[in-house]
This record gives structure tokens, sequence and C-alpha cells, in this order.
């Protein structure tokens, strides 16, 4: 049955106006490359609007399973072009150069998302995205950083632990996290000192130097606990045996994205560090959070 | 006159068709190289985008996406391609005939090595260096690098292997092998000292990549490549003369020493000036002129026009595949060309074992 044009448009103004729908506007075909990106684009509640992401986009698991870009440092310029999207979520650190600059003179919608290493620089970060986006991120961005900001006081209140990030431990001297990493920034945010200093990056450490430097708890990825053996195969190594570890026994293994990302979950991750850094201390429950 | 004179032997028949025959075979390869890839072109923007080319028709917005992939990113790529393909080809070829060794590539006069640890201290150090400024001098300061890298090598490789005014083919190859092992060395210093990032963007860097071509690039790898390129295949007469030895060489009027020198500065530059804007890519020096030889005979007249097109036209292929099989990612191009390379190598090992 066909209405007159002119039926049609009477009849649509008599329907009541749809509200605008904040997560109907913006783009619809979304690109997010990056692991902390990926996750505040997901917590945003966009996550269906997202056709691929990069390698190490690894939480939620729905972003695990779409199509994938490869390693964020080595991009395809034409591979990003061939999935037709109308926003590119970049990270910072997102490369080559050389090829984020083809995509530039292409044209494509590329939009570069601020790097965080704490609670106000998540919040920044989940306002830029949510911006570009079209939606509105006060909501996640508050939330995020009243969590973080909700440990502040707790966690300052601790004795500082001796600990050191152990990225890799299966073979060699194992490779610790100096400065500049998101290992040593969340180390400092739940109440250990990272006892590397002076270089920046990862680093083999030998066993002298372990030794020396004495620390009390060692924080690494659980998979990598795993891999080297477990616990009791760890403290054998020759750069732990010889430190205070060996007494205090204290290996920590967390999820390596949820620990390192930087993401929205970075309030809940920092709890569950400093818990695990000062057992029997108390620090707050906190709520309990849709994107964690 | 015997009826063998007057009709070309098969093989001169067959070398006549060689320079058309890789002509064709280039601009079939960059033809399907600008046509084809993970960003399907419809036939309406292909049509579009030439039309805009040529100042017929503007641009429709809706093949604006078709005319990007098309000008911006295939082009510039598929161009690059086959030009450093070309200089890869010619200048192994190039080598294999200095040499006289069929196991020769443009790896063996430190060029390679060279840019890599010219390459690497741009990636570790050029943070420091640069400050926040890094990202956009990294635009031109890892080639330019790579590039000064690669022919400084060269040249402390030739100062090294000439004793006596005489650069010896033995000297040479061991100052070569030298040269390499410090560069190895120095790099391996720098690995040290790179973060865990760094060293990521410098196991890419080993395995090439044409993802950054652009015009911009075009003109200076034009020159750098384009003129050693042709001036390379200016010394076939030499080479050829080479291949009989020295001495034999230099009674037939050849100034052996230039030609040698010669020779291995403009490989060295052709392939720097590649590898300064792609990264490492292996086996196109060694495996492309082995391919020209089997097929068209020994002569370097042959030998480098025809490694230099086939060369160009394999590399660009080897960057379609290595757009292609893993999009949207994408692999690196040193990785396909090695794919390809590395099977044909061995079996060239094992001819050579069977034949001794």
């Amino acid at each position: 049955m066909m209405l007159p044009r002119r039926a049609l448009a009477a009849l649509a103004a008599t329907l009541p106006l749809r509200p605008a729908r904040s997560d109907m506007a913006g783009p619809a075909r979304i690109v997010s490359v990056g692991g902390a990106v990926t996750e505040t684009v997901f917590a945003l509640g966009a996550g269906a609007r997202v056709v691929a992401t990069d390698s190490t986009s690894l939480f939620p698991a729905a972003a695990r399973a779409l199509p994938k870009v490869g390693y964020f440092r080595a991009l395809a310029p034409e591979g990003l072009l061939s999935l037709g999207a109308d926003l590119i979520l970049l990270s910072s650190d997102a490369g080559p150069p050389q090829a984020i600059e083809v995509l530039r003179a292409a044209g494509a919608p590329l939009h570069v998302v601020p790097e965080a290493q704490d609670g106000p620089g998540i919040a920044r970060r989940v306002r830029d995205v949510a911006a570009a986006l079209g939606l509105d991120g006060a909501p996640l961005a508050g939330a995020v950083l009243d969590d973080w900001r909700a440990l502040d006081a707790p966690v300052a209140a601790l004795p500082p632990v001796r600990a050191i990030f152990v990225l890799s431990a299966a073979r060699g001297a194992p490779l610790v996290a100096g400065g500049r990493t998101h290992a040593d920034a969340m180390l400092r945010t739940a109440g250990a000192v990272n006892v590397v200093r002076g270089f920046d990056g990862y680093r083999p450490l030998s066993a002298e130097a372990a030794a020396a430097l004495a620390p009390e708890a060692a924080v690494m990825m659980a998979h990598v606990i795993e891999e080297a053996g477990g616990p009791d195969a760890l403290l054998r190594l020759p750069a732990f045996a010889v430190t205070p570890l060996a007494r205090s026994r204290r290996v920590v293994g967390m999820d390596g994205s949820y620990l390192l990302g930087f993401g929205p979950r970075a309030a809940h991750a920092r709890r569950d560090l400093a818990r695990l850094l000062h057992p029997g201390a108390t620090l707050p429950d906190l709520p309990a959070r849709a994107w964690t | 006159m015997s009826a063998s004179l007057a009709a070309p032997l098969p093989r001169e028949r067959r070398a006549l068709a060689l320079l058309p025959l890789g002509l064709l075979v280039l601009a079939g390869a960059m033809l399907a190289g600008v046509l084809l890839g993970p960003a399907r072109i419809s036939a309406a923007g292909l049509f579009a985008t030439l039309a805009d080319a040529l100042g017929l028709a503007p641009l429709p917005a809706e093949h604006a996406r078709d005319a990007a992939v098309l000008g911006v990113v295939r082009a510039p790529r598929v161009l690059m391609a086959a030009l450093i393909g070309a200089g890869l080809g010619a200048a192994g070829a190039a080598m294999q005939g200095l040499f006289r060794n069929p196991l020769a590539d443009p790896g063996l006069i430190g060029v390679s090595a060279g840019a890599a640890l010219a390459a690497v201290a741009a990636i570790v150090l050029g943070g420091s260096l640069f400050g926040a400024a890094a990202g956009l001098v990294g635009l031109w300061l890892l080639p330019l690098a790579a590039f000064a890298g690669g022919l400084l090598a060269t040249l402390l490789m030739a100062r090294l292997g000439t004793v006596g005014g005489v650069a010896s083919v033995a000297t040479l190859l061991l100052a070569g092998v030298a040269v390499n092992a410090l560069a190895g060395a120095l790099t391996g210093v720098l690995v040290f000292m790179a973060d865990d990032r760094q060293v990521r963007d410098i196991t890419f860097w080993t395995l090439g990549s044409l993802a950054g071509a652009r015009w911009a690039q075009l003109p200076v790898v034009l020159a750098l490549v384009g003129v050693p390129l042709l001036l390379l295949c200016a010394l076939a007469r030499p080479l050829n003369a080479l291949l009989l030895g020295e001495a034999e060489a230099f009674h037939l009027g050849v100034r052996v020493e230039a030609v040698k020198r010669l020779a291995v500065v403009l490989a060295a530059v052709a392939v720097a000036a590649g590898v300064a804007f792609t990264g490492l890519i292996g086996f196109v020096g060694l495996v492309v002129p082995h391919l020209v030889r089997l097929g068209f005979g020994a002569d370097h007249r042959l030998v480098l026009p025809g490694a230099a097109l086939l060369g160009g036209a394999l590399l660009v292929l080897a960057d379609l595949a290595a757009r292609s099989l893993a999009a949207p990612a994408e692999l690196p191009v040193g990785v396909v060309t090695a794919l390809l390379g590395a099977p044909f190598f061995l079996w060239l090992l094992r001819r050579r074992g069977a034949g001794a």
C-alpha cells in the first residue's frame, strides 16, 4: 500500500519526537587500537560499534573475538582503510609514524587518545574517547575517579613494600621493570616502592644487583609465573634466592592487561594489588562496576 | 654461412626476449599491485579516480575512499616497491658478478648491517636526543640514519679490504665479514639499552615493510636507487670481463680496481636508499639474479637489467601478498620474500652440492 508523500509527512508530524539517544549518535563503525582504548570504548557501552581491534586488545572477551589489525606498533594503512570505519581510535603509542602519516594523508578518520597512568589521567581519557564517540563520558569518568580516589588515603597509610615487577623469568636473567613503565606506576600507586632504579623500561637483572636491591615482594603477570614453573621454581632462580623474597615468598600474580592496562578497571586492579602486597591490611571495598 | 649461425641459438633468442618480457612482468605486477589488495575498489571508483587524476571530471564524494586507497596508499607503495626491488636485484647481480660467488648478496658488503645499526640507534636514541619531536623527526631521521649507516659501513669495508691500493676479493669478503660482525655487536649493545617497545620496533624494522611509502619519499628513492641502478647496468661489460678473472680482465683493458670500487659503491647506495625507507628485505638480491641466470645465461648485459626488472616485480608482488594475506593486519614484506627465497636458496645449495 502506498501512502501519498504528504500523508506520510503529516503522519510523521503527529509522532512524538524520539529522544536523542546518545548511543545512536556518532560513528557507527569503530576500529579501536590499544588495550586501554578498547576497554574504555566497551566500558562506555559502545562495544557493539567496534568492528576491529589490535592484538593488544585482550579485554573484554568480545573485543578479543573481533578481527585484528595486527600489533599496534606495526599498523597496516590499507588494512585499516579496508574496514570502512568512520572512526579509528589510536592509542598515543600507535605506529609506525610513517604508516600513521599515510593514513592521515588518505583522510582516514583518526583520533589519537591521550596516555594515562593515574586516576585523573584515566578519567580524562574516558571523557576524550566518549567525546569522539558522541557519548557522555561523565558518569564513567566520575565513577573511575571516585574509585581511584577512595584508595588514595588508605594506600598512603600503608607501610611501603620493597617490590620489583618481573616481566619474564623463564630463561636467563629475569627481566624487571625500571622507571617510566606502567608496572612502575602501578607499584607506586599500590603502596610499594619499585626498588629497581637507574634505568627506564625493562632490563635483565643480575643476581648481584638483585641481592643489593633486596626486594620483599615480586609482582608478575599470572601466566608468566605459570610458564616459569610456579612460585617455587621462581624463588630458586639465583636472582631471587639471594633476596628477602626467598623468605617472604611473596610472589604476586595478576592478569597482565588488568594490572598494567590503566583502563577503566585500573582502580580495582590497584586495590587488588595493594591487598596482595599488604596481606592483612584493611582497604575499602570498591563498588562492583559493570566494566570490571 | 651455416644455418646455425644465421638462426639465433635458442638461448640467444630467449635473451632477446628478456627485456620486453621483464618489462611486461613488471608492468603486470605493478598493475596488480595498484588494483588488488584488502581494500576493495569498485570499477566506478577506479574510473572516477582516473578521471579525476586526468582532470576530466571532479571526484564524486562517494569515491573519495577509493581514490585515497589508489592514489595515497597504493600508487606510491607500488612505485617504491618496484624501484627498491629493482635496486636490490641489480645490486645482488653486481655483487655476485664482482665476487664471482653465487651466494653473494648485498649484505656481504656490510650495507644491510650498517643500515640496521644506524636505524636501531635512531629507534633507541632518537627519543632521548629529540624528545617529544622524535615522532616527527622519526619520519626522516630513521631513513637518513639508515642510509648513512649503510653507506659508511660499506666504505669502511672497502677501506679495510684494500691493501696497497689493491682490493682483492678474498680480503674484501673478510673485511665484509668483520664489518658485519662489528655492526651486529654494536646493534646488540643498542638492543640491550632498548626498552621493551623499542625492541619490538627494531624487530619489525628488520623484517621490512612498505607500509610507510609516501609520494614525498619517491623523488629521493628515484634519485638514490634509480641512478645507481642505471650506472650498474652500464658496468655490464667490465663485470663480464671480471668473470674470466682479474688478470684476464686487466689484459682486456678493464680498469679492475676502479670497476670494483664503483660497483661496490653503486650497489651500496641503491641498497642503502631502499633499506632506509623499508627496513631489511632479504633474498631479493640473492635469488632474483639466479633466476635470470638460470633462464638467460650469465651475460651481465642481460643479468643486470633482468634482475632489476624481475626484482621490482617480485617485491611488488611480495608486498601485495604482505598486504592481503593477513588483512586487516599486514605481514612484514621481508618475511614474504624470505618465504619465497629460502626454499629456492636451499634448492640452489642442493643442486650445487650434487654438481660438485
